[in-house]
Protein backbone atom coordinates (compact mmCIF):
# COMPACT_ATOMS: atom_id res chain seq x y z
CA UNK A 1 0.00 0.00 0.00
CA UNK A 2 1.57 3.48 -0.76
CA UNK A 3 2.24 5.83 1.78
CA UNK A 4 0.05 8.77 0.49
CA UNK A 5 -1.92 8.65 -2.18
CA UNK A 6 -3.74 11.28 -4.18
CA UNK A 7 -7.23 10.25 -5.68
CA UNK A 8 -8.80 13.06 -8.52
CA UNK A 9 -7.91 15.57 -6.01
CA UNK A 10 -9.13 19.43 -6.61
CA UNK A 11 -8.03 22.19 -4.53
CA UNK A 12 -9.56 25.64 -4.36
CA UNK A 13 -8.26 28.75 -2.22
CA UNK A 14 -10.55 31.12 -1.99
CA UNK A 15 -12.39 32.13 -5.63
CA UNK A 16 -8.68 30.31 -6.69
CA UNK A 17 -8.59 26.60 -8.07
CA UNK A 18 -5.11 25.89 -6.97
CA UNK A 19 -5.55 21.90 -8.65
CA UNK A 20 -7.82 21.00 -11.08
CA UNK A 21 -7.43 17.46 -10.65
CA UNK A 22 -4.65 15.14 -9.64
CA UNK A 23 -3.94 11.23 -8.67
CA UNK A 24 -0.89 10.18 -8.07
CA UNK A 25 1.15 7.56 -5.20
CA UNK A 26 4.04 8.15 -3.30
CA UNK A 27 5.96 5.07 -1.61
CA UNK A 28 7.43 4.73 1.57
CA UNK A 29 11.24 5.85 1.42
CA UNK A 30 10.65 7.99 -1.47
CA UNK A 31 12.49 11.67 -1.82
CA UNK A 32 10.01 14.24 -3.67
CA UNK A 33 10.99 17.42 -4.84
CA UNK A 34 8.11 20.08 -5.01
CA UNK A 35 8.68 22.49 -7.80
CA UNK A 36 6.66 25.79 -9.13
CA UNK A 37 6.17 29.30 -9.56
CA UNK A 38 5.43 31.07 -6.80
CA UNK A 39 1.69 31.10 -4.73
CA UNK A 40 0.86 28.03 -7.17
CA UNK A 41 -0.41 26.42 -3.87
CA UNK A 42 2.72 23.83 -2.98
CA UNK A 43 2.53 25.17 0.43
CA UNK A 44 -1.48 24.65 0.06
CA UNK A 45 -1.63 21.26 -0.87
CA UNK A 46 0.84 20.40 1.82
CA UNK A 47 -1.58 21.81 4.34
CA UNK A 48 -4.07 19.75 2.91
CA UNK A 49 -1.61 16.64 3.13
CA UNK A 50 -1.52 17.63 6.89
CA UNK A 51 -5.72 17.83 7.09
CA UNK A 52 -5.31 21.96 7.15
CA UNK A 53 -7.02 23.01 4.25
CA UNK A 54 -9.97 21.19 2.81
CA UNK A 55 -9.94 19.63 -0.44
CA UNK A 56 -12.92 20.38 -2.64
CA UNK A 57 -13.24 16.76 -4.89
CA UNK A 58 -11.72 13.41 -4.31
CA UNK A 59 -9.70 12.05 -1.44
CA UNK A 60 -5.91 11.88 0.40
CA UNK A 61 -5.16 8.97 1.90
CA UNK A 62 -2.20 9.11 4.17
CA UNK A 63 -1.15 5.99 6.12
CA UNK A 64 -4.79 4.36 4.86
CA UNK A 65 -6.27 7.37 7.19
CA UNK A 66 -8.06 10.45 6.13
CA UNK A 67 -5.44 13.34 6.14
CA UNK A 68 -5.16 14.81 9.88
CA UNK A 69 -5.80 12.01 11.84
CA UNK A 70 -2.04 10.35 11.57
CA UNK A 71 -0.46 13.57 12.07
CA UNK A 72 1.69 12.33 14.73
CA UNK A 73 3.58 10.78 12.19
CA UNK A 74 4.27 13.54 10.54
CA UNK A 75 7.48 16.06 11.00
CA UNK A 76 6.51 19.49 9.52
CA UNK A 77 8.91 21.96 8.79
CA UNK A 78 6.54 24.95 7.72
CA UNK A 79 8.19 28.18 5.28
CA UNK A 80 7.32 30.52 8.45
CA UNK A 81 9.51 31.37 11.01
CA UNK A 82 6.73 32.83 12.59
CA UNK A 83 7.67 34.19 16.22
CA UNK A 84 10.87 32.14 16.26
CA UNK A 85 12.90 34.74 14.85
CA UNK A 86 12.84 36.91 17.83
CA UNK A 87 12.23 34.34 20.81
CA UNK A 88 15.28 34.46 23.36
CA UNK A 89 14.94 30.08 23.96
CA UNK A 90 17.75 28.27 23.23
CA UNK A 91 17.57 26.11 20.29
CA UNK A 92 17.40 22.75 22.18
CA UNK A 93 14.38 24.61 24.43
CA UNK A 94 13.03 25.55 21.15
CA UNK A 95 12.81 21.96 20.18
CA UNK A 96 11.83 20.44 23.90
CA UNK A 97 9.10 22.90 23.59
CA UNK A 98 7.80 21.06 20.45
CA UNK A 99 8.33 17.51 21.98
CA UNK A 100 5.01 15.78 22.91
CA UNK A 101 4.09 19.73 22.24
CA UNK A 102 0.18 18.74 21.78
CA UNK A 103 -0.09 17.38 25.61
CA UNK A 104 -1.53 19.65 28.73
CA UNK A 105 0.27 19.91 31.45
CA UNK A 106 3.45 21.69 32.29
CA UNK A 107 6.20 21.65 29.81
CA UNK A 108 8.24 18.58 31.82
CA UNK A 109 10.56 16.24 30.13
CA UNK A 110 11.24 12.70 31.67
CA UNK A 111 15.13 11.31 30.80
CA UNK A 112 13.15 9.88 27.89
CA UNK A 113 12.10 12.62 26.26
CA UNK A 114 15.53 14.57 26.92
CA UNK A 115 17.33 11.90 25.69
CA UNK A 116 14.96 12.24 22.07
CA UNK A 117 15.57 15.96 21.92
CA UNK A 118 19.33 14.91 21.69
CA UNK A 119 18.68 12.92 19.35
CA UNK A 120 16.93 14.94 16.81
CA UNK A 121 19.46 17.19 17.53
CA UNK A 122 22.00 14.96 16.49
CA UNK A 123 20.05 14.03 13.69
CA UNK A 124 20.10 17.69 12.29
CA UNK A 125 23.71 18.36 13.45
CA UNK A 126 22.79 21.30 15.65
CA UNK A 127 24.21 20.17 19.11
CA UNK A 128 27.14 22.52 18.77
CA UNK A 129 25.07 25.46 19.01
CA UNK A 130 22.02 23.75 20.95
CA UNK A 131 22.12 26.40 24.26
CA UNK A 132 22.57 29.54 21.80
CA UNK A 133 19.45 31.58 21.88
CA UNK A 134 17.64 30.96 18.31
CA UNK A 135 17.86 34.57 17.69
CA UNK A 136 21.79 35.10 17.47
CA UNK A 137 21.86 32.02 15.30
CA UNK A 138 22.88 32.20 11.56
CA UNK A 139 19.96 31.65 8.86
CA UNK A 140 21.99 28.11 8.25
CA UNK A 141 21.86 27.00 11.84
CA UNK A 142 17.82 28.30 12.14
CA UNK A 143 16.94 26.10 9.95
CA UNK A 144 19.08 23.10 11.18
CA UNK A 145 17.50 23.72 14.59
CA UNK A 146 14.03 24.13 12.66
CA UNK A 147 14.56 20.64 11.49
CA UNK A 148 15.58 19.24 14.71
CA UNK A 149 11.73 20.13 15.73
CA UNK A 150 10.33 18.73 13.01
CA UNK A 151 12.31 15.02 13.66
CA UNK A 152 11.78 15.37 17.10
CA UNK A 153 8.55 13.06 17.24
CA UNK A 154 10.04 10.27 15.17
CA UNK A 155 8.08 10.51 12.02
CA UNK A 156 7.57 8.52 8.88
CA UNK A 157 6.72 11.57 6.65
CA UNK A 158 9.00 14.59 6.51
CA UNK A 159 7.61 17.55 4.67
CA UNK A 160 9.73 20.51 4.78
CA UNK A 161 8.11 23.76 3.15
CA UNK A 162 10.77 25.53 1.84
CA UNK A 163 13.91 25.07 4.06
CA UNK A 164 16.35 26.27 1.62
CA UNK A 165 15.10 29.72 1.32
CA UNK A 166 17.64 32.47 2.12
CA UNK A 167 20.30 30.02 2.13
CA UNK A 168 23.68 30.66 0.68
CA UNK A 169 24.44 27.83 -1.54
CA UNK A 170 27.03 26.27 0.19
CA UNK A 171 24.58 26.08 3.24
CA UNK A 172 21.66 24.57 0.97
CA UNK A 173 24.23 21.92 -0.35
CA UNK A 174 24.95 21.11 3.36
CA UNK A 175 21.52 20.90 4.49
CA UNK A 176 19.95 18.80 1.56
CA UNK A 177 22.62 16.45 2.22
CA UNK A 178 22.52 16.44 5.70
CA UNK A 179 18.74 15.36 4.86
CA UNK A 180 19.52 13.12 2.71
CA UNK A 181 22.01 11.35 5.21
CA UNK A 182 18.94 11.72 7.70
CA UNK A 183 16.61 9.71 4.90
CA UNK A 184 19.00 7.25 4.33
CA UNK A 185 19.32 6.56 8.54
CA UNK A 186 15.76 6.49 9.41
CA UNK A 187 13.85 5.44 5.88
CA UNK A 188 11.79 8.81 6.53
CA UNK A 189 9.53 9.32 3.05
CA UNK A 190 10.26 13.21 2.55
CA UNK A 191 8.28 15.81 0.75
CA UNK A 192 10.43 18.57 -0.49
CA UNK A 193 9.28 22.11 -1.18
CA UNK A 194 12.05 24.13 -2.63
CA UNK A 195 12.73 27.15 -5.22
CA UNK A 196 15.21 25.75 -7.07
CA UNK A 197 15.36 22.34 -8.50
CA UNK A 198 19.29 21.97 -8.67
CA UNK A 199 20.36 21.38 -4.90
CA UNK A 200 18.12 18.55 -5.09
CA UNK A 201 18.94 16.95 -7.94
CA UNK A 202 21.34 13.94 -6.81
CA UNK A 203 18.68 13.27 -3.77
CA UNK A 204 15.11 13.09 -5.05
CA UNK A 205 13.72 9.76 -6.33
CA UNK A 206 10.91 11.53 -8.51
CA UNK A 207 9.97 15.42 -8.74
CA UNK A 208 6.45 16.86 -8.52
CA UNK A 209 6.05 20.17 -10.26
CA UNK A 210 3.01 22.40 -10.09
CA UNK A 211 1.80 24.99 -12.70
CA UNK A 212 -1.07 26.25 -13.85
CA UNK A 213 -3.48 24.28 -11.37
CA UNK A 214 -1.88 21.07 -13.29
CA UNK A 215 0.58 18.52 -11.48
CA UNK A 216 3.07 16.38 -12.46
CA UNK A 217 4.64 13.54 -10.87
CA UNK A 218 7.65 11.80 -12.18
CA UNK A 219 11.43 11.13 -12.72
CA UNK A 220 13.32 14.24 -13.29
CA UNK A 221 13.93 13.23 -16.71
CA UNK A 222 10.52 12.95 -17.73
CA UNK A 223 8.87 16.28 -15.69
CA UNK A 224 11.75 18.51 -16.63
CA UNK A 225 11.66 18.69 -20.27
CA UNK A 226 10.54 20.88 -22.64
CA UNK A 227 7.02 18.85 -23.79
CA UNK A 228 6.37 18.18 -20.06
CA UNK A 229 6.75 21.66 -18.65
CA UNK A 230 5.30 23.44 -21.87
CA UNK A 231 2.16 20.90 -20.99
CA UNK A 232 1.99 22.04 -17.42
CA UNK A 233 2.16 25.80 -18.09
CA UNK A 234 0.09 25.44 -21.43
CA UNK A 235 3.03 28.33 -22.69
CA UNK A 236 6.23 26.99 -24.71
CA UNK A 237 8.97 26.48 -21.95
CA UNK A 238 12.35 25.57 -23.12
CA UNK A 239 14.61 23.20 -20.09
CA UNK A 240 18.36 23.98 -20.74
CA UNK A 241 21.22 22.16 -19.24
CA UNK A 242 24.53 23.15 -18.71
CA UNK A 243 27.40 22.12 -16.35
CA UNK A 244 25.49 19.78 -14.69
CA UNK A 245 22.45 22.49 -13.51
CA UNK A 246 19.05 23.13 -15.66
CA UNK A 247 17.52 26.21 -16.18
CA UNK A 248 13.88 26.77 -17.19
CA UNK A 249 13.38 29.24 -19.87
CA UNK A 250 10.00 30.87 -21.00
CA UNK A 251 10.34 30.49 -24.72
CA UNK A 252 8.00 32.69 -26.00
CA UNK A 253 9.78 35.45 -23.89
CA UNK A 254 12.87 37.68 -22.52
CA UNK A 255 13.78 35.32 -19.22
CA UNK A 256 10.64 35.16 -17.11
CA UNK A 257 10.51 35.69 -13.67
CA UNK A 258 7.62 33.37 -12.38
CA UNK A 259 7.97 30.62 -14.68
CA UNK A 260 12.44 30.33 -14.61
CA UNK A 261 13.74 31.99 -11.67
CA UNK A 262 13.03 28.87 -9.56
CA UNK A 263 15.35 26.32 -11.56
CA UNK B 1 11.72 47.03 59.89
CA UNK B 2 9.95 44.06 61.87
CA UNK B 3 7.53 46.69 63.57
CA UNK B 4 6.05 47.71 59.68
CA UNK B 5 5.47 44.11 59.32
CA UNK B 6 3.38 43.78 62.03
CA UNK B 7 1.01 46.13 60.24
CA UNK B 8 -2.00 44.91 58.66
CA UNK B 9 -2.24 46.89 55.96
CA UNK B 10 1.69 46.28 54.95
CA UNK B 11 1.11 42.53 55.20
CA UNK B 12 -2.22 42.77 52.95
CA UNK B 13 -0.04 44.36 50.61
CA UNK B 14 2.89 42.03 51.08
CA UNK B 15 0.46 39.36 50.22
CA UNK B 16 -1.44 40.75 47.74
CA UNK B 17 1.77 42.01 45.96
CA UNK B 18 3.34 38.82 46.04
CA UNK B 19 0.55 36.78 44.78
CA UNK B 20 0.23 39.42 42.00
CA UNK B 21 4.06 39.69 41.31
CA UNK B 22 3.92 35.66 41.00
CA UNK B 23 1.15 35.85 38.56
CA UNK B 24 3.14 38.76 36.29
CA UNK B 25 5.91 36.85 36.50
CA UNK B 26 4.48 34.51 34.98
CA UNK B 27 1.70 35.17 32.40
CA UNK B 28 4.73 38.31 31.90
CA UNK B 29 6.57 35.13 30.02
CA UNK B 30 3.99 34.14 27.54
CA UNK B 31 3.02 37.44 27.12
CA UNK B 32 6.94 37.99 25.50
CA UNK B 33 7.30 35.29 23.93
CA UNK B 34 3.95 35.80 22.23
CA UNK B 35 4.71 39.47 21.53
CA UNK B 36 1.76 40.26 22.49
CA UNK B 37 2.56 43.46 25.12
CA UNK B 38 0.51 45.89 23.74
CA UNK B 39 -2.26 43.69 23.95
CA UNK B 40 -1.12 43.31 27.02
CA UNK B 41 -1.21 47.53 27.65
CA UNK B 42 -4.36 47.78 26.32
CA UNK B 43 -6.16 45.65 28.58
CA UNK B 44 -5.02 47.53 31.96
CA UNK B 45 -6.59 50.52 29.97
CA UNK B 46 -9.43 48.58 28.91
CA UNK B 47 -9.72 47.68 32.59
CA UNK B 48 -9.42 50.78 33.67
CA UNK B 49 -12.79 52.11 31.78
CA UNK B 50 -14.10 48.89 33.67
CA UNK B 51 -13.07 50.05 36.99
CA UNK B 52 -14.67 53.31 36.29
CA UNK B 53 -17.98 52.65 34.82
CA UNK B 54 -18.53 49.34 37.37
CA UNK B 55 -19.70 52.26 40.19
CA UNK B 56 -22.45 52.76 38.01
CA UNK B 57 -23.67 49.27 37.40
CA UNK B 58 -23.12 48.53 41.07
CA UNK B 59 -20.11 47.10 40.80
CA UNK B 60 -16.87 46.88 42.76
CA UNK B 61 -14.27 48.17 40.66
CA UNK B 62 -12.02 45.17 40.42
CA UNK B 63 -15.30 43.55 39.60
CA UNK B 64 -15.65 46.19 36.66
CA UNK B 65 -11.94 46.05 35.38
CA UNK B 66 -12.21 42.12 35.50
CA UNK B 67 -15.40 42.00 33.16
CA UNK B 68 -14.48 44.32 31.03
CA UNK B 69 -10.99 43.29 30.61
CA UNK B 70 -12.14 40.04 29.88
CA UNK B 71 -14.05 40.61 27.25
CA UNK B 72 -11.57 42.45 25.43
CA UNK B 73 -8.94 40.05 26.40
CA UNK B 74 -11.51 37.63 24.86
CA UNK B 75 -12.39 39.76 21.40
CA UNK B 76 -8.24 39.91 20.86
CA UNK B 77 -8.13 35.89 21.58
CA UNK B 78 -11.15 34.82 19.36
CA UNK B 79 -10.50 37.48 16.35
CA UNK B 80 -6.86 36.28 16.30
CA UNK B 81 -3.45 37.27 15.09
CA UNK B 82 -4.93 39.93 13.01
CA UNK B 83 -6.55 41.84 15.91
CA UNK B 84 -4.37 41.43 18.96
CA UNK B 85 -0.92 42.07 17.38
CA UNK B 86 -2.80 44.76 15.35
CA UNK B 87 -1.01 48.06 16.93
CA UNK B 88 -3.97 50.37 14.90
CA UNK B 89 -6.77 47.96 15.87
CA UNK B 90 -5.73 47.64 19.51
CA UNK B 91 -5.03 51.60 19.54
CA UNK B 92 -8.58 52.34 18.48
CA UNK B 93 -10.29 50.33 20.89
CA UNK B 94 -7.90 51.65 23.30
CA UNK B 95 -8.99 55.32 22.29
CA UNK B 96 -12.43 54.24 23.00
CA UNK B 97 -11.73 52.90 26.18
CA UNK B 98 -10.06 55.98 27.70
CA UNK B 99 -12.80 58.07 25.94
CA UNK B 100 -15.75 56.02 27.69
CA UNK B 101 -13.24 56.25 31.08
CA UNK B 102 -13.61 59.69 31.13
CA UNK B 103 -17.48 59.91 30.27
CA UNK B 104 -17.73 57.32 33.37
CA UNK B 105 -15.59 59.58 35.60
CA UNK B 106 -18.00 62.82 34.56
CA UNK B 107 -20.68 61.07 35.63
CA UNK B 108 -19.34 60.17 38.65
CA UNK B 109 -17.45 62.83 40.20
CA UNK B 110 -16.66 61.38 43.77
CA UNK B 111 -15.20 58.74 41.96
CA UNK B 112 -12.16 60.64 40.80
CA UNK B 113 -10.20 59.65 44.21
CA UNK B 114 -10.10 56.22 43.69
CA UNK B 115 -9.37 56.60 40.21
CA UNK B 116 -6.20 58.17 40.60
CA UNK B 117 -5.74 54.89 43.12
CA UNK B 118 -6.79 52.72 39.93
CA UNK B 119 -4.46 54.59 37.80
CA UNK B 120 -1.22 54.57 39.92
CA UNK B 121 -1.85 51.50 42.33
CA UNK B 122 -2.29 52.30 45.89
CA UNK B 123 -1.04 48.54 47.64
CA UNK B 124 -1.08 49.58 50.84
CA UNK B 125 -4.97 50.45 50.65
CA UNK B 126 -5.65 46.87 49.39
CA UNK B 127 -8.31 45.46 52.29
CA UNK B 128 -8.18 41.49 53.46
CA UNK B 129 -11.25 40.58 51.08
CA UNK B 130 -9.54 41.94 47.88
CA UNK B 131 -6.48 39.88 49.32
CA UNK B 132 -8.65 36.92 49.24
CA UNK B 133 -9.83 37.60 46.02
CA UNK B 134 -6.63 38.13 44.84
CA UNK B 135 -5.40 34.87 45.95
CA UNK B 136 -8.19 33.04 44.73
CA UNK B 137 -8.23 34.39 41.17
CA UNK B 138 -4.28 33.98 40.80
CA UNK B 139 -4.32 30.61 41.69
CA UNK B 140 -7.16 29.78 39.32
CA UNK B 141 -5.47 31.85 36.39
CA UNK B 142 -2.17 30.06 37.48
CA UNK B 143 -3.54 26.58 37.76
CA UNK B 144 -5.02 26.75 34.33
CA UNK B 145 -2.19 28.49 32.42
CA UNK B 146 -0.40 25.35 34.15
CA UNK B 147 -3.25 23.25 32.75
CA UNK B 148 -2.37 24.08 29.07
CA UNK B 149 1.24 25.53 29.56
CA UNK B 150 2.91 22.96 27.10
CA UNK B 151 0.55 23.41 24.21
CA UNK B 152 0.73 27.15 24.57
CA UNK B 153 4.43 27.11 24.55
CA UNK B 154 3.77 25.29 21.39
CA UNK B 155 1.49 27.57 19.85
CA UNK B 156 3.17 30.38 20.54
CA UNK B 157 6.75 29.30 19.43
CA UNK B 158 5.60 27.11 15.84
CA UNK B 159 1.84 27.80 15.20
CA UNK B 160 1.80 26.16 12.09
CA UNK B 161 3.58 22.55 13.42
CA UNK B 162 1.44 22.82 16.00
CA UNK B 163 -2.16 23.41 14.32
CA UNK B 164 -0.71 20.30 11.86
CA UNK B 165 -0.89 18.32 15.54
CA UNK B 166 -4.80 18.99 16.06
CA UNK B 167 -3.97 22.11 17.98
CA UNK B 168 -6.65 25.37 18.42
CA UNK B 169 -4.43 28.36 17.93
CA UNK B 170 -7.99 30.31 18.37
CA UNK B 171 -8.67 27.99 21.59
CA UNK B 172 -5.45 28.67 23.17
CA UNK B 173 -5.22 32.45 22.25
CA UNK B 174 -8.49 33.05 23.49
CA UNK B 175 -7.76 31.04 26.90
CA UNK B 176 -4.48 32.91 27.11
CA UNK B 177 -6.02 36.52 26.10
CA UNK B 178 -8.82 36.16 29.06
CA UNK B 179 -5.43 34.85 31.73
CA UNK B 180 -4.13 37.57 30.77
CA UNK B 181 -6.84 39.90 31.16
CA UNK B 182 -6.99 38.94 34.77
CA UNK B 183 -3.36 39.27 35.79
CA UNK B 184 -3.68 42.56 34.39
CA UNK B 185 -7.02 43.47 36.78
CA UNK B 186 -5.18 41.47 39.70
CA UNK B 187 -1.73 43.44 38.81
CA UNK B 188 -3.20 46.80 38.43
CA UNK B 189 -4.41 46.44 41.83
CA UNK B 190 -0.57 46.46 42.87
CA UNK B 191 0.77 49.08 40.80
CA UNK B 192 -2.10 50.78 38.92
CA UNK B 193 -3.12 50.20 35.01
CA UNK B 194 -0.83 52.69 33.79
CA UNK B 195 2.10 50.78 35.11
CA UNK B 196 1.15 47.24 34.65
CA UNK B 197 3.80 46.80 32.32
CA UNK B 198 6.17 46.95 35.42
CA UNK B 199 5.10 43.54 36.57
CA UNK B 200 3.68 41.68 33.34
CA UNK B 201 7.12 43.19 31.48
CA UNK B 202 9.54 43.90 33.58
CA UNK B 203 10.26 40.75 35.19
CA UNK B 204 9.88 37.99 32.50
CA UNK B 205 11.69 40.98 30.06
CA UNK B 206 14.80 40.87 32.48
CA UNK B 207 14.64 37.00 32.58
CA UNK B 208 14.84 36.27 28.89
CA UNK B 209 17.56 38.48 28.55
CA UNK B 210 19.83 36.10 31.57
CA UNK B 211 18.26 32.59 30.77
CA UNK B 212 17.06 30.59 27.80
CA UNK B 213 15.62 27.82 29.23
CA UNK B 214 11.92 27.62 29.79
CA UNK B 215 12.04 26.65 33.81
CA UNK B 216 15.01 28.90 34.21
CA UNK B 217 13.54 32.15 32.72
CA UNK B 218 10.12 31.26 34.80
CA UNK B 219 11.70 30.83 37.51
CA UNK B 220 13.90 33.54 37.55
CA UNK B 221 11.16 35.80 36.60
CA UNK B 222 9.38 34.62 39.79
CA UNK B 223 12.09 35.68 41.98
CA UNK B 224 12.76 39.21 40.15
CA UNK B 225 9.36 39.65 40.43
CA UNK B 226 8.32 38.71 44.35
CA UNK B 227 11.99 40.56 45.53
CA UNK B 228 11.18 43.61 43.71
CA UNK B 229 7.57 43.77 45.26
CA UNK B 230 9.01 43.21 48.49
CA UNK B 231 12.01 45.49 48.35
CA UNK B 232 9.97 48.15 47.09
CA UNK B 233 6.62 48.03 49.93
CA UNK B 234 9.42 47.89 52.34
CA UNK B 235 11.39 50.90 50.17
CA UNK B 236 7.97 52.70 50.76
CA UNK B 237 7.08 52.26 54.37
CA UNK B 238 10.86 53.64 55.08
CA UNK B 239 10.47 56.44 53.32
CA UNK B 240 7.23 56.85 52.53
CA UNK B 241 7.43 57.75 49.09
CA UNK B 242 4.70 55.60 46.79
CA UNK B 243 5.44 51.62 46.44
CA UNK B 244 4.87 51.79 42.49
CA UNK B 245 7.77 54.67 42.17
CA UNK B 246 9.99 52.12 44.07
CA UNK B 247 9.14 48.64 42.39
CA UNK B 248 9.39 50.47 38.94
CA UNK B 249 12.36 52.04 39.49
CA UNK B 250 13.81 48.71 41.39
CA UNK B 251 13.06 46.71 37.96
CA UNK B 252 14.48 49.87 35.56
CA UNK B 253 18.06 49.72 37.68
CA UNK B 254 17.69 45.66 37.26
CA UNK B 255 16.90 46.23 33.39
CA UNK B 256 19.80 48.53 33.06
CA UNK B 257 22.32 46.15 34.81
CA UNK B 258 21.27 43.31 32.57
CA UNK B 259 21.50 45.34 29.12
CA UNK B 260 24.82 45.98 30.33
CA UNK B 261 25.69 42.68 31.19
CA UNK B 262 24.58 41.41 28.47
CA UNK B 263 26.27 43.51 25.88
CA UNK B 264 29.42 42.92 28.04
CA UNK B 265 29.11 39.36 27.72
CA UNK B 266 28.11 39.84 23.98
CA UNK B 267 31.29 42.22 23.07
CA UNK B 268 33.91 39.46 24.76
Amino acid sequence: MALLSFQNVGIRFGSREIIHHFSAEIEEGEFIGIFGPNGVGKSTLMRAILGLCPIQKGSIDLFGENPGKMNRFIGYLPQSQSLLGTTTLSARALVAAVHHGEQWGVPWLSSKDSYQVERALELSEARDYADIPFSLLSGGEKKRVMLAQALIDEPKLLILDEPLASLDPKNQMLLVQRIRDIQEETGLTILFIAHDVNPLLGAMTRVMYMAEGNVALGSTQEIITNESLSALYGMNIHVLRAEGRVFIVNAESNIDETTCSHV
Amino acid sequence: MMHYLSYDFVQNALIAGSIAAALGAVVGYFVIIRNVGFAAHALAHIGFTGATGAILFGLTPLQGMLVMSSLAGATMGISGNRFHRSELAIGMVLSISLGLGTLFLSLYQGFAGEATAILFGNIFGVSHTQVMETVLLSTLSLLLLALFSRRLLFVSIQPDLAESRGLSLTFLSTAFMIILAISVALVSQVVGTLLVFTLLIGPAGIATRLSHTFWRTILLSLFIGIVSVWSGILLACFTNQPPSFWITSILFCLYILTELKVKLFESV
